[in-house]
């Protein structure tokens, strides 16, 4: 056995992870169809373990192996020639821990500071560079991004990013607590909820403790809301991009009805306080549930009214339509995950591939043809806005069936000696977080993987061939997160 | 076209008019309120960034995260919204302090500010680290709802078109050189706004040893305006009473 099979949210014992030799991992990779979640190594005394993690879609199971390497190895052959999805996790291993991927063909660095790096150069009449960053136009995150164009048009784009590490995986480390949580919610400020929650599965499923439906319904009902409110927010900075300025002024206040409602739940417009390890720290009354059904029928009604003038306007089309298109084959390759994914017609959804029973798959009744480009992850995000609305009011059906249970459990002993794995799909997608508990019941291990991590290079594939002008626009569309990627 | 204007006249009037004394929800995390008295049921350890001290009781709003741990008989969280300040000291709120009192000696309009910020004051934002909470807050000041705009306030793109920077997130170390090559770009005169838990102590990530906080050693900073992240109606007032009366 190469592979110890689990589940979401459930841990492992370390000693039942097997050590296997690397070529066996990597023939399995290839014959099977499992995509990789996880890739980062730990210190064992002198020697690197190396976990791999990864997931199968179709049944919904989790293959955790290990290879470890002794100290005076120093090189591997690397995988992302024969799987290009493994790029960006053979980069962040080979800076964490110096082993170096063999043959990798691009061993840029991730996240340490690359003030001496050189980057790509094109030649040629008419050609030129456009450098844009760290610190951008608009009041956003920072990164480099360095365009190779000739003329309009984009060659190349090559993001350079880590200006926002924080050494947070780190932070983690030591005792099991709630004041982690905290630091959770300030992985990425606009998905708290969403890491938040991977956080508290992680340290749930490292103790063994089982949260009431009413918490889990909870936590459910504002990743939801989350999810709307970031979308509605996203759909308006596209249509402001395209100088759209009735969308971009109608969505943004739209999102601040969803926000201003997270506020009225938990005291703060993001939710941040709301999920804590052992359950959630506000209630969702009779009250309070009407509140959200209203709201959420009064935006969902501005939405479909503003989303349908868009989509027949010809203005908004041809800025929208074959502008950054990434194919399936391309977005597969690159491991994408999430919405991203989607919109490129991959069916990945964590919440659906991984069995959790408070989910229903059902629709909010749109549909469109998955094409890859700026118009389809607009109409994707329509297409999430539309199905969370449902979600939430199965939510909120079901809430009444658990008034009496308790908002926040004590935690049970934490398992020393264990791992544990939790993925949450947050509104940019899949979200890992993965911890190993040592001897003494304290994490020895952190580690976070956030769907802008497999996104970033997307965003390099879908500016390629367009015209420099159709960046912002193209950028605005996937919204990835600088933070979440540089940690 | 028509479908156009009629969605505007759904839309109707979104602006908050008074945004001075704007209405908030009363569960919003403001002004802390602390009884002393009470002060032997605060637990220190609640804190995740070491802003409660017991004896005597004070909370620092320049480390606060406003996450509600703490709350106990002895602390409170109040809506009270309007937390900014011109100095790092006044942010450390004790017992006897209400929030009436803390809003009048709060921020103290300087005479050369007002001569020339307080008819417009463009601002360069700078995220050194920051997690995106407080950058969508940010953006959500200019938004229809809280229109910043109108008072003169604008983000702007250039550094050269700026007179002060705001500065979010913890001050990376990788991010530390453009932070400081910004602010020199900014002609002079300018102001330096630290916004945020991060930005004013470190905030949760006070313990990582990827910060670089050098920065603000050598550049005082004017005003502070605390926050997990800052609510835009935070924000516009404390940036409003800095350059007006």
């Amino acid at each position: 056995m190469n592979w110890k099979v689990t589940e979401n949210n459930s841990n492992i014992k370390l000693r039942d992870i097997p050590t296997v030799n690397i070529e066996d991992i990597r023939n399995d990779i290839i014959s099977s169809n499992r995509r990789v979640i996880g890739f980062f190594g730990n210190k064992e005394e002198e020697k690197i373990r190396l976990y791999i993690i990864t997931a199968d879609d179709t049944e919904g199971k989790i293959y955790v192996s290990s290879v470890l390497f002794a100290p005076e190895t120093k090189e591997y052959e690397s995988f992302t020639r024969d799987i290009p999805s493994f790029h960006m996790f053979e980069r962040e291993f080979y800076e964490e821990y110096k082993i170096e991927p063999k043959n990798h063909p691009w061993l840029k660095p991730v996240r340490k500071n690359q003030d001496k790096y050189e980057f790509f150069k094109m030649q040629g009449e008419d050609v030129h560079e456009v450098a844009v960053g760290p610190i951008h136009a608009g009041v956003i995150e920072p990164g480099h991004f360095r365009f190779m164009c000739q003329g309009e048009k984009v060659y190349e784009l090559e993001i350079m990013l880590g200006y926002q590490h924080r050494g947070i995986e780190k932070l983690f480390l030591g005792e099991i607590n709630s004041k982690k949580n905290k630091l959770a919610e300030s992985i990425c400020g606009d998905r708290v909820i969403a890491h938040n929650t991977a956080y508290s599965q992680v340290i749930e499923s490292l103790t063994e403790t089982k949260i009431t439906q009413r918490a889990k319904l909870i936590r459910r009902i504002a990743l939801e809301m989350e999810r709307i409110a970031i979308h509605i927010g996203d759909m308006g900075a596209i249509a402001g991009d395209m100088a759209y300025l009735t969308g971009a002024s109608i969505f943004g206040t739209t999102r601040t009805l969803v926000i201003n409602t997270m506020l009225e739940i938990s005291g703060s417009r993001f939710g941040r306080g709301l999920v804590e390890i052992g359950g959630v720290n506000f209630d969702i009354n009779k009250e309070m549930s009407d509140k959200i059904e209203a709201m959420l029928d009064k935006v969902e009604k501005i939405v479909d009214r503003t989303v349908s003038i868009m989509l027949r306007s010809p203005s908004c089309i041809s800025r929208m339509e074959k502008t950054g298109i990434v194919t399936k084959e391309i977005a597969k390759s690159l491991g994408a995950v999430g919405m991203a994914a989607r919109s490129s017609g991959m069916d990945i959804d964590c919440r659906f591939d991984f069995k959790d029973e408070l989910y229903n798959k059902n629709e909010g009744g749109y549909n469109y043809k998955a094409s890859g480009d700026v118009d389809s992850r607009f109409k994707q995000r329509y297409k999430e806005v539309k199905d969370s609305v449902i979600h939430i009011k199965n939510f909120l059906n079901k809430l009444k069936n658990y008034e009496e249970e308790e908002l926040k459990i004590g935690l049970n002993e934490v398992n020393p000696d264990t791992m544990a794995i939790s993925a949450v799909e947050g509104w940019r997608g899949e979200i890992v977080h993965i911890a190993l508990v040592g001897g003494n019941s304290e994490i020895i291990r952190y580690k976070i993987k956030d769907p802008s991590f497999n996104n970033w290079y997307m965003l390099a594939m879908a500016v390629r061939d367009n015209g420099i002008s159709d960046f912002p626009l193209c950028n605005k569309s996937f919204n990835l997160s600088y933070s979440g990627n540089d940690l | 076209m028509i479908d156009t204007i009629i969605q505007k006249y759904y839309q109707g009037k979104q602006y908050i008019a008074d945004i001075k004394n704007a209405p908030i929800k009363e569960q919003f995390r403001g002004y802390p309120i602390l009884n002393s008295e009470e002060k032997e049921s605060a637990d220190e350890n609640s804190c995740p960034t070491g802003a409660l001290i017991k004896n005597p009781l004070s909370v620092d709003m320049g480390k606060c995260t406003f996450c509600g741990n703490c709350q106990c008989k002895a602390i409170k969280f109040g809506s009270f919204y309007k937390l900014g300040s011109d100095s790092r000291e006044k942010l450390v709120i004790t017992g006897e302090l209400t929030e009436q009192e803390y809003e009048k000696t709060a921020i103290k309009s300087r005479k050369e500010i007002k001569k020339v910020f307080s008819k417009s004051l463009k601002l360069r934002q700078v995220s050194a680290g920051g997690c995106n909470g407080c950058e969508m807050e940010l953006n959500a000041c200019s938004n229809c709802n809280f229109d910043m705009g109108r008072f003169g306030i604008d983000f702007v793109a250039s550094p050269r078109h700026a007179d002060g920077l705001v500065i979010t997130g913890p001050i990376t170390k990788n991010m530390a050189f453009a932070l400081e090559d910004c602010y020199k770009s900014v002609p002079n005169p300018k102001i330096v706004i630290l916004t945020g838990a991060c930005a004013i102590s470190g905030g949760i990530f006070q313990k990582s040893d990827m910060l670089n906080r050098e920065f603000l050693e050598k550049y005082p900073a004017d005003l502070y305006i605390p926050g997990c992240p800052v609510h835009p109606l935070t924000f516009i007032n404390a940036v409003l009473s800095f350059i007006s009366n």
